[in-house]
Formats: C-alpha cells, structure tokens, sequence
C-alpha cells in the first residue's frame, strides 16, 4: 500500500473572489512508505499548501488525496499521520511528557500507558530527564525534539513537517537533521518534508520534489542517491554536493523574477 | 538568598516611608499648621487607635461590597466572554461597546441604581463595582479564549479533535493568564468603585461615607484614620490578585498572556 497518493490536485483560495489565488495546479505525487521526501521551492509555491491538503487540515478545490489507501479525511480521523511544524508548538501549561501525551489522551488511552508511551518517545528524542521539565525550561532545539515526540507519539506511519528546523541555528540543525534520520530509520517512518534549505532537503530526502510558484506546481523531482546509512561524512561526499547542485539548478530554472516576488505560501 | 532579596527591595521604599512620616510631624509641629488644614501622623494614629472598632466595620462593609461586586463581576465576564466566544454576531455587537465604556465614567450610573433601590440598600454599590469587573473580564478573557496559537489550532485538527477538547485542552488554559491579568486590574478597581459608590449615597457604613462625614464635621484626624483604612484595604485587594497572578506565571515561566514556544 501507498503512503500518500496525490492525484490531480488543484487548490484555489478564494474561489470567485478578486483576490482569487491558484496556490495549486494539477499536482501528482505518489510517496512509498519509508520513503524521505522533501517539498522544496520559493515562497508562494505551494509547498506548505500541498503538507496541509496532505494532512486534511484543508480540503483540494479538485483531486483526491489519499493516505495510507484512505481518503485523507479518514486518515486524520484516525490519526495515521502525526505533524511538526516550525513553531515547536507545545503547549505551556504541559509538562514535556504531558505534552507528548496530548494526542494519546485524544485517542483515549489510559493513564498508565500514555506515561509509558511518553517516556518511551522521550528517549527516542534523547530528553528522558527532561519529562517533568516545563516547555520553557527547554532550548529551541530540545522543543522540537519533544514536539517531534508528540507527532510520533501515536506510532503514526506518517510524518509530516514543516520547516521544523527553520528557527533553530546551522550547527542544532544539523544535529537534530542526523537525529531525525536515525529516529525515521528506527520506526520506520514515511515522511513528508517541507524545507527552504537546499542542504537540507539534500542530506535527508530519497526524493526531493522541486516547486515553483504562480501557481504552485511540481517543476521536478529529482532522486538523491546518498544511501541509507548517512552520517556526518556524508555533508562532505561528492554525491552530496552532486544533489545539491542538481536541486539547485532545477530551483534556479524556476527563475529569479520568480523567486524575488515572493509571497507567504500557506 | 530569599530574605536579602526581600530585604534589598523592600528597605528602600520602607526607609523613605519612615522619613515622609517623621517629616510631616516635623512640619506640622514646627509650623505649628492647624489640625483642620493638615493633622500630624501623631493625631491620626491616635484617632485611629480610639476609633479602631468603627474604622474596622467600615472597611469590612466598604470590603464587602467591592468582594460582593468583584466574584459577581467575574463570574458574569467569564460566562459571557464564552457566548462571545460562541456567537461571533454577539462578539461584533459587544466588544467595541465594551472598550467605550472603558472611556466612559460610567460610575455615574450609580445615581440611578440608588433610585431604584431603597436607601439602606447595599446591591446599587456592588451592581456598580460588578458592572465595572464585568467588561474588564470580559474584554480580557474574550481576548484569551481567541488568540490561540494557529499552531495549536492547526494541531488540534490534525488529531481530529472534538470541538469541546478543543475548548478544554486549548482556549480555556490559554485564557488563564488573561483571566488573572484582569483581575489584577479589576480588583484595586472593584475597592475604589465600592468607596465613590458609597459616597454617592445610601446606606452609611462604608469608608466613603465615614472619611467625607468626618472631614465635613471637622473630626480631620479620624478622617484621616478612616483614610488609613481605605489604603490598607485597597493593598489587600491588589496583594491577593498580585499573589494569584504569579502563582500562574511561575507555574508557565513568566510568559506575557500566556505564550512561551
């Protein structure tokens, strides 16, 4: 069975209205399970917009999204994908491992097992001392790990993020881009990955789908043949900077006019 | 550790106090002003020491109707800033309402509740001071349960939750801080409102009727003891809401209306 199937997919915000936009135009993309992919581009391209219909946080103006051999409606009502997003998101007045629990006690699980499941995703993301910790005792860094925590709580197949690691600084960065890889490869995570960064969507994507905007559409999507096995070695091998410079070339075909006039693409 | 800080705070402002007071006794002595014109702190210790009984039932009855005003105030803005919530129509109609009449004097409106009550009346006072806790609830709270984080929303969908999670597990925790902000501002409020109430008339118990009577009859010193009584009780009121509201912060890490990630 498929991850994802996208198929045919537009999405209009604004329907009849002047300040109509066509944020999507005639999308298909189809994920294998296990599979790493990036949704890369300018701003205005669509990418957060496609994580969304994905996600069933919005509904496509034509197509059909299905998830996990299911209508993307009915995988959110079963919760078959868990989400992350740039803003950390936890929850204030939760503890960390209270945060983590947050979609287990929407699921309805006892007390008992969702303090159980919770430590055992805290020590998935390496912060088990910090459970009882508030979110704000926590660096940026150490959020998005629990936050990462709480999407992967339910044991989801599917992983979507958008730009989690956009607000953190280049060296937690690329840590937390190692962790995410050995976490993925562990539970055998799909994943759906909106980034800015061409590195990044190099380092950890099998497949990096290229965007351009106005409308948002697919330009490319071009194979990152890395292995499974990365690691730090792997940011100074010569296939790393082979698909950098393949994203990189199929981004600048997309046009500097393009590029400059961006707008925000949720 | 604790004690020093206490100490380092507290000393100055104490200090300077202190030698406020012996200066007014200074000056009153030394120029010998007449008791009607400025009493020494002397007298009015003195003044408040002989008339301690009635200085204390004055400020229980003035306490009791800004209390009374205060938890009626409250619970009215918490429940209606939930319809405002619900019904978006009622939010449009109410919240610009609501901020003009922050401009407005409307302690005013006393004068008419005295007339539909009889004289020895408490509710006028206490429907004064709860209208005016009302609408600082309400544009408080109103604003908490609306300005929750996209991310939280945006998440709380992804897990497909009802709309009563929603509420419970996001809108009404986000809306504590702003709950307890608006008390800290309604309750020195719901103490002053309680004494211009009192003064406008009715029933002749509380402090804003002993300090005008007292400096009216030429008893200044006991007016001036009636005065301590107002401060003390406005402290008290502003202490507990400062103490509730930090009891919050510390538990979320002194994050302003209650946003941290």
């Amino acid at each position: 069975m498929t991850a994802v199937v996208i198929k045919d997919v537009s999405k209009v915000f604004n329907v009849g209205k002047p300040n109509y936009v066509d944020a999507l135009v005639d999308i298909d993309l189809t994920i294998e399970p296990g599979e790493f992919v990036s949704l890369i581009g300018p701003s205005g391209c669509g990418k957060s917009t496609l994580l969304r219909l994905i996600a069933n946080l919005i509904e496509p103006t034509v197509g059909s999204v299905l998830v996990n051999g299911k209508p993307a409606a009915q995988a959110r009502l079963d919760q078959d994908y868990g989400m992350a997003f740039q803003h950390a998101g936890l929850f204030d007045w939760r503890s960390v491992e209270k945060n983590v629990e947050l979609p287990l006690e929407l699921k309805g699980w006892d007390k008992a097992r969702r303090r159980a499941r919770a430590q055992e995703m805290l020590e998935l993301v390496k912060l088990p001392e910090f459970a009882r910790h508030m979110p704000w005792q926590l660096s940026g860094g150490m959020q998005q790990r629990v936050a990462i925590a709480r999407a992967l709580a339910s044991h989801p197949p599917l992983l979507l993020m958008d730009e989690p690691f956009g607000a953190l600084d280049e060296m937690t960065r690329e840590h937390m881009q190692s962790e995410l890889l050995q976490i993925c490869a562990s539970t055998e995570t799909t994943v759906v990955f909106v980034t800015h960064s061409i590195p990044e969507a190099a380092y950890l994507s099998d497949r990096v789908v290229v965007m351009s905007p106005r409308p948002g559409q697919i330009t490319e999507i071009i194979d990152v043949d890395l292995g499974s096995g990365r690691n730090e070695d792997t940011r100074e091998a010569d296939a790393f900077y082979d698909s950098i410079t393949a994203i990189r070339e199929a981004l600048r075909g997309i046009g500097h006019a393009e590029i400059r006039g961006g707008m925000d693409d949720r | 550790m604790n004690l020093r800080r206490v100490l380092n705070v507290g000393l100055p402002p104490a200090a300077f106090g202190v030698v406020f007071v012996v200066a007014w006794e200074a000056v009153v002595q030394g120029f010998d002003l007449k008791p009607y014109f400025l009493p020494a702190p002397s007298a009015i210790w003195n003044a408040l020491i002989d008339n301690a009984e009635l200085v204390r039932n004055a400020s229980f009855a003035s306490g009791a109707n800004a209390l009374v005003g205060l938890l009626a105030g409250t619970l009215l803005g918490i429940t209606a800033s939930f319809l405002l919530m619900r019904f978006n129509i009622l939010n449009e109609l109410v919240s610009p309402l609501a901020i003009a009449l922050n401009a407005v004097p409307i302690i005013v409106l006393v004068a008419v509740f005295q007339n539909m009550f009889a004289s020895t009346s408490e509710i006028p006072r206490r429907l004064m001071v709860m209208l005016i806790v009302f609408f600082i609830v309400l544009v408080n709270v109103a604003k908490g349960l609306r300005q929750v984080h996209p991310t939280h929303l945006e998440l709380m969908r992804s897990y497909a939750a009802s709309p009563v999670a929603i509420l419970t597990k996001t809108r009404i925790p986000n809306a504590l801080p702003y709950l307890f902000t608006a008390l800290k501002i309604a309750a020195p409020t719901a103490v002053i409102t309680a004494f211009v109430s009192e003064y406008f008339g009715g029933r002749q118990n509380g402090l804003g009727y002993f300090i005008p009577s007292n400096f009216a009859n030429s008893k200044n010193a006991v007016a001036w003891a009636y005065v301590i009584g107002a401060c003390l009780l406005g402290l008290t009121f502003y202490l507990v809401s400062v103490i509730l509201e930090s009891i919050i912060k510390q538990r979320r890490g002194a994050a302003p209306g209650g946003e941290t990630t």
